[in-house]
């Protein structure tokens, strides 16, 4: 009888429909609206950008499974989500080789050394994007105007600096800020130069907030981060308007944005547990704070974020949550 | 009042397949033959009282209880035993079981005698706990501390079950009167009747009898594990049950439905526990809630229905969450049998793998509050003392951990075979 081969597990014998290939799907979802935004500024120079690294992450995603002899699982769409995170991280004009050893060690170094999906302790993209901005600085922080795709198809690499780094320019060399930034609002929609992904607050909190509503990931992390930044920038701001930029312009410029909503929730590196996440971003908006404050580079974002990654697992061990009706240690 | 535990899921509860199908006897031919098996409860087997050949009727002892924890079996048939043997069990492979071979289908159980104790007579009824975790009944029904609130469990939150759904509309009134039997030989202040509230023709049933008899009917959120006795206690009176302790440390007693029915019977009607109701459902033709004695054959309640749709792939002994799948349906209904669910490969889930994402989905579905994906590491790498420090004995084996992990991560089973490892460490440390 065909019941001689019944099928024996363990319980549960029904599960939730999601699996990991959908979630690393819904992330990509979640980044369509930036992704959107940096091809209408970028036009050519974003997408060529996004197909060199998603083909290049995929194939050593690829090419590294083999060499180790393990199934070649591109199919749970990780690689994919680091294709285009790192792209997003990366100045709209790169080189191309650039991008080749963004991808190299995002995937190889960032994830695959560590033993792949899962178990790497810091974000893929963020360790390229920090290795990349120490090793090739000057290609790194070549930013080029944004120009609507609707108003002009002929890129000039005109250079635009970020406001971020125009700010601390000036902070550094004339110990106050002088340009007057406060017309800023073309900012919240993506008008400045940066990183591909970087540029469009709305576009990335939109993304968020589906993540959010969809469960992928939870408030936690992107509001502790937001909330304990502003909590540092403001008064800064206050005490100092000529050696600060305002509040809002910290918020919606540089990667803070894609930073509170799709790195730093990266759930691979960030705390299993949702007190361990409020620490976790806690810590996280306020390195971001100090390094853009205090530190040599405009940015704080990438840096926050891999340095509290570091802290994973002293959170997720400490920080167990108390269970129903705990006893006493015996 | 806190109302509602943490955690918990929300399944596809597929009940409508067959909650409006009331229960239905099965019938017995001569000559066909049931399987009882002598441990159908959580504690030491029963001793056998027959031998070979013995002629038994429907309702004798067959089995004696051994030990404190532990209770009587009786013969659901009247027959000859025709050889004492190995049976397929669904929880621990093989277990002793007396194969019995009707004579007479039509006999009804024998009546035991009534005028014990009242916990003697539970004890001689051979009653257990009938949710599925087979505790026997008079023990629980031997508090050593005293009881306010009894609370009558009707949440039936296992996707697919219906069978005490249908009790609780059919039998109504026994299930309220063996409740009432309860608190009156308990002394207890306070009745309360728990149902999840997709099952409002049960609350309408119970609310019929409120005048006649005083207790309270509470409707709770439906999610899974809402029957389960810590999380009921939480939700039904706000009171939490300390991890390691039983309900009665904080003055509560559960008993389920098909239990309060079955004491009923047994102390109104002298009934032994020879039958009980079972949810036949999923890939089979015609799927039902079966009145079915104790020994059948799983695969006669599977011919009951009509036979498989399509090709049966995986077999379900009780509910999709916490229930066992068989390898075989040469396998008796016991006590603890509350459905038979049948899964084809199409109606089952990928089970792909991959590794941990540690999305925390776990973290957020368990109802005890634990952490399983960090405890899946401690397991995987055999580190028990930290198992045991991230408090797995906590863990009540509900399954909403496995059930939403999108890496499709086993959790469940770790912690399964983790607590046995956990309890001799617990043991030796309490041996120094
Ligand atoms: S649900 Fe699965 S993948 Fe997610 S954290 Fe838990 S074990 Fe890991
Ligand atoms: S099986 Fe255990 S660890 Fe998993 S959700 Fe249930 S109680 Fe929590």
């Amino acid at each position: 009888m065909s019941e001689n081969k019944l099928l024996v597990t363990f319980s549960p014998h029904i599960r939730d429909s999601v699996q990991t290939d959908k979630i690393m799907l819904n992330v990509i979802y979640a980044l369509i609206p930036a992704i959107a935004v940096s091809i209408y500024y970028f036009g050519f120079f974003a997408l060529k950008t996004y197909i060199l690294t998603i083909i290049f992450t995929l194939a050593f995603e690829a090419l590294f499974l083999k060499i180790r002899g393990r199934r070649i699982t591109l199919d749970d769409n990780s690689a994919l989500v680091t294709a285009i995170l790192l792209a997003m991280n990366l100045p709209p004009a790169s080189p191309w080789w650039l991008i080749l050893i963004g991808s190299f060690i995002a995937i190889v170094v960032g994830k695959q050394v560590f033993g792949g999906l899962g178990q790497n302790p810091f974000n893929p993209a963020l360790v390229a994007r920090v290795f990349l901005l120490i090793s090739w600085p000057a290609q790194m922080t070549s930013w080029i105007k944004p120009t609507p795709i609707i108003e002009n198809f002929n890129f000039d690499s005109v250079s635009a600096a970020t406001p971020l780094s125009q700010a601390k320019t000036e902070l550094i060399s004339n110990g106050k800020i002088l340009t007057d930034f406060s017309d800023a609002s073309a900012y919240f929609l993506g008008n400045i130069g940066g990183s591909l992904g970087e540029i469009s607050a709305i576009a990335l909190i939109l993304g968020g907030l589906y993540l959010i509503y969809k469960k992928i990931i939870s408030w936690h992390i992107p509001v502790s981060y937001l909330a304990s930044f502003l909590i540092i920038v403001i008064p800064y701001w206050l005490f100092f308007p000529d050696k600060s930029l305002s509040p809002f312009i910290h918020l919606f410029t540089g990667g803070l944005m894609l930073g509170a909503f799709f790195m730093a929730t990266d759930m691979v590196t960030s705390p299993i547990t949702k007190k361990g996440q409020i620490i976790f971003g806690v810590g996280c908006g306020v390195l971001t704070a100090v390094i853009r404050l205090f530190g040599g580079y405009p940015e704080g974002v990438s840096f926050a974020i891999l340095i509290m990654n570091a802290f994973v697992p002293l959170i997720d061990y400490y920080i167990r949550p108390e269970s129903l009706g705990e006893a006493e240690k015996v | 009042m806190t109302n509602g535990f943490i955690g918990g899921i929300h399944p596809d509860y597929k009940k409508t397949l067959t909650a409006d199908k009331p229960i239905e006897k099965l019938s017995y031919e001569k000559d066909e033959i049931v399987s009882v098996p002598l441990s159908q409860h959580i504690g030491a087997p029963a001793q056998e009282l027959v031998k070979k050949k013995e002629q038994v009727l429907c309702g004798q002892k067959i089995g004696a209880s051994k030990g404190f924890i532990s209770t009587n079996i009786h013969s659901s048939v009247t027959g000859e035993v025709v050889s004492i043997g190995n049976l397929n069990s669904p929880l621990t492979g093989k277990v002793k079981g007396i194969n019995i071979k009707i004579s007479n289908p039509e006999d009804s159980p024998k009546q035991i005698d009534t005028g014990k104790k009242f916990q003697d007579l539970i004890l001689e009824a051979g009653i257990v706990g009938m949710g599925g975790a087979t505790f026997p009944t008079h023990v629980k029904l031997s508090p050593p501390k005293k009881i306010d609130t009894l609370i009558i469990n009707g949440a039936e939150c296992e996707p697919f079950l219906t069978c005490d759904y249908r009790l609780m509309i059919e039998s109504t009134e026994e299930i309220i009167k063996g409740a009432k039997i309860i608190q009156d030989e308990l002394k207890i202040e306070k009745l309360i009747i728990a149902v999840e509230d997709n099952k409002p023709e049960a609350i309408k049933a119970f609310n019929k009898y409120i005048h006649g008899f005083n207790f309270e009917v509470k409707a709770l959120p439906t999610v899974y594990p809402q029957g389960g006795e810590k999380q009921l206690i939480l939700s039904v009176l706000g009171r939490i049950v300390p991890e390691g302790k039983l309900p009665l440390e904080v003055g509560v007693i559960v008993h389920n439905v098909a239990t309060c029915k079955a004491l009923y019977d047994a102390v109104e009607n002298g009934l032994p526990l020879t039958e009980r109701a079972v949810t036949v459902t999923g890939a089979v033709k015609e799927p039902k809630n079966l009145l079915v004695k104790i020994g059948t054959p799983v695969s006669k309640l599977i011919d009951a229905c009509g036979g498989y749709v399509g090709e049966p792939e995986k077999i379900v002994i009780g509910g999709p969450m916490m229930g066992f799948s068989a390898n075989t349906t040469d396998m008796p209904v016991s006590k603890a049998t509350s459905g038979v669910i049948v899964f084809r490969k199409e109606d089952l889930p990928s089970l792909k793998m991959t590794n941990c994402i540690r999305c925390g989905r776990c973290v957020s579905a368990c109802p005890m509050g634990l952490v399983p994906a960090i405890m899946e590491q401690f397991a995987i790498s055999e580190l028990y003392e930290r198992l045991l420090d991230w408090h797995v004995l906590n863990c009540i084996e509900c399954g909403c951990c496995s059930y939403v992990c999108p890496a499709r991560r086993p959790l469940v089973g770790y912690f399964k075979t983790g607590k046995r490892q956990v309890m001799n460490i617990v043991k030796e440390r309490e041996n120094k």
